[in-house]
């Protein structure tokens, strides 16, 4: 029996976890905007959120580690406030892992928000509803689903991820040597044994933590009027 | 006198509203119009749920939307009865009754007990609202309109939705708002019955503007009704006196006769509005003995018109009401119609719909 060896998957998780929990920061007041705006900018905001899934992850890759890097804007902003690189760090793969799930995030919610509707929030205006009050109490309960969807589909994404990883984070143990990167590496190394433990863990976990949630699912109920 | 003034444009893709109306806050204001001529979309710009709209909108003096400042819709204190009812699915039926008082910091005279007494919610209060048949969810969104304790109601057909059993249910219900809360209601409809059962006064609508108003019997009255509203011969409305009950009938009495009706709620004295359909008026030169129908009008002839092919629309004084009756051309001259000449109009019982 060889060493188990799950720094890797801390990592992996450590990221899913982060990129969750930004991403519904930053993916609800877009997905909002986008459900319920008149704007012209609509379908260029779209199309902008959609491009990582038609991309090659290489090409986010290259773009972010450009962006990313201590010449790139951001970078060279992050340096100055942290003075350290983004790059090759657990808060740049954060960042890339951001961009890479935006629509995993966004187009769930967004289709939540528009089956909501302007009805049920524009009855609660008139019952005296402020703004805040109409979102908490009418459209974030009738919205749940399409935020376990979100929540699923972009933690499933992140620890899936490798292309982008691999190009912003590289493959620093403990740091950004996640899950998938690290399984290549036992494969490329021919050390199958560490290869299967850390696939096959990965795919229970991953069956379990999905089990777990459309069991989630079935228990929020969908009641629409007659 | 609390008035609603409204000075408004608004700009809809079909058609542009512009309304310069002042409407009084007593009793129920029908705003009655054919699909497209703007009535809701009046009701949604007085309640500050269209953000487009421009002008003035004054309510009991506050200013809820003028040229620089705008009052959102959760602060107009106002409650909103919409055609689909829009209760929330999340929440059941006393959530849903619950949710002016907990989240929109509602209070007020109007009290969850008494409301849930006065419509007949009990059954209703742990049910969802997709185990709701139509009538029960009007039902409980008038209640929970009512529980904002709003200054004034708006109801969008509420009724709309809802067969005839159903809404006669409800309708006397929503009649006796205005009385029982001293809360005033404009009332959007396309509906003839609703109309003359529960306005107070009537705003005609048509092309988004206000093209009349006046009582339910006079905006019916009017020659140019059936073209404003989109309707075909709607009939017109007489108005009696109950003088008692008896039996399975009601009898109302109008100066120029008595009319047997069938048997309805209200007091001796109360008055009541009759709906009449012309194809449902029999003229006769003289009183006919041994008949079936039990109803019979002195008249007089005003006005002869041809309609319909080889059918004459005959306009009658009923004392100071109008009533119409279609006759064959046949008829009409065999009786000698015209203007001035004394008749009686038959009205079968059956035929009259009555609301009280």
């Amino acid at each position: 029996m060889p060493e188990l060896e799950l720094g890797p998957l801390w990592v992996s998780l450590k990221l899913g976890v982060a990129t969750v929990l930004c991403l519904l920061l930053i993916a609800t007041p877009l997905a909002w905007w986008l459900a319920f705006t008149r704007s012209r900018a609509r379908a260029p905001v779209e199309a902008v959120v959609a491009l990582p899934l038609v991309l090659p992850p290489t090409v986010l890759g290259f773009y972010l580690l450009i962006l990313l890097g201590p010449a790139g804007w951001i970078g060279r902003l992050w340096v100055e406030v942290t003075d350290s690189t983004l790059t090759f760090s657990f808060a740049g793969l954060v960042v890339a892992s951001i961009l890479y799930s935006l629509p995993f995030a966004v187009q769930p919610l967004q289709g939540a928000f528009e089956a909501v509707g302007r009805g049920p929030l524009e009855a609660a205006a008139t019952l005296g509803a402020t703004a805040s009050k109409r979102f908490v109490n009418v459209a974030l309960p009738l919205a749940a689903r399409g935020y376990l969807s979100a929540i699923v589909l972009v933690f499933a994404h992140t620890l899936g991820e490798f292309g982008v990883v691999l190009m912003v984070g590289g493959n620093i143990p403990g740091r950004t040597k996640v899950i998938s990167i690290a399984v290549f590496e036992h494969v490329e190394t021919i050390d199958y044994a560490q290869a299967h433990i850390l696939s096959a863990g990965l795919l229970v976990f991953s069956f379990l933590l999905l089990l777990l949630i459309f069991g989630l699912n079935r228990r929020i109920p969908i009641r629409y009027p007659a | 006198m609390d008035l609603l003034e409204l000075d408004i444009e608004l700009d809809r893709e079909a058609f542009r509203l512009a309304v310069r109306e002042s409407f009084d806050l007593s009793g129920i204001t029908a705003v009655f119009g054919a699909n497209g001529s703007g009535k809701t979309s009046l009701l949604r710009v007085i309640a500050g749920l269209e953000p487009a709209a421009r002008g003035r909108v004054t309510c009991r003096g506050e200013q809820w939307l003028g040229p620089k400042a705008r009052l959102e819709a959760e602060a107009r204190r106002i409650g909103y009865v919409f055609q689909d009812g829009r209760l929330f699915p999340h929440l059941d039926v006393r959530g849903n009754l619950e949710f002016p008082r907990r989240h929109g910091g509602r209070t007020g005279p109007i009290d969850l007990d008494e409301t849930v007494e006065t419509f007949d919610l009990h059954e209703l209060l742990h049910r969802y609202p997709g185990a709701l048949s139509g009538g029960e969810r009007q039902r409980v969104a008038v209640a929970r309109a009512l529980l904002a304790n709003p200054g004034l109601l708006l109801m969008d057909e509420p009724l709309s939705s809802l067969d005839r059993s159903r809404k006669h249910e409800l309708l006397p219900l929503i009649r006796s708002l205005p009385r029982r809360y001293g809360m005033p209601i404009i009332y959007v409809t396309h509906d003839i019955d609703e109309l003359v059962y529960l306005a107070d006064t009537v705003v005609l609508l048509a092309g988004g503007k206000v093209v009349a108003r006046g009582s339910a019997r006079e905006i019916l009255e009017r020659g140019d009704f059936e073209l404003l509203a989109g309707l075909e011969e709607p009939g017109l409305v007489l108005e009696a006196r109950i003088a008692n009950h008896s039996g399975g009938l009601t009898i109302a009495s109008l100066p120029s006769g008595e009319l047997r009706i069938p048997r309805m709620a209200g007091q001796p004295g109360d008055i009541v509005r009759l709906r009449v359909h012309p194809r449902d008026v029999i003229l006769a030169a003289e009183p006919v003995a041994r008949i079936s129908i039990r109803n019979c009008l002195a008249a007089t002839v005003r006005k002869l018109e041809p309609s319909r092919g080889d059918q004459v629309l005959v306009s009658l004084a009923v004392g100071d009401q109008l009533l119409k009756a279609r006759v064959t051309a046949d008829a009409a001259r065999e009786l000698e119609l015209g203007e001035g000449r004394p008749v009686y109009a038959l009205i079968k019982t059956v035929a009259l719909e009555a609301f009280g």
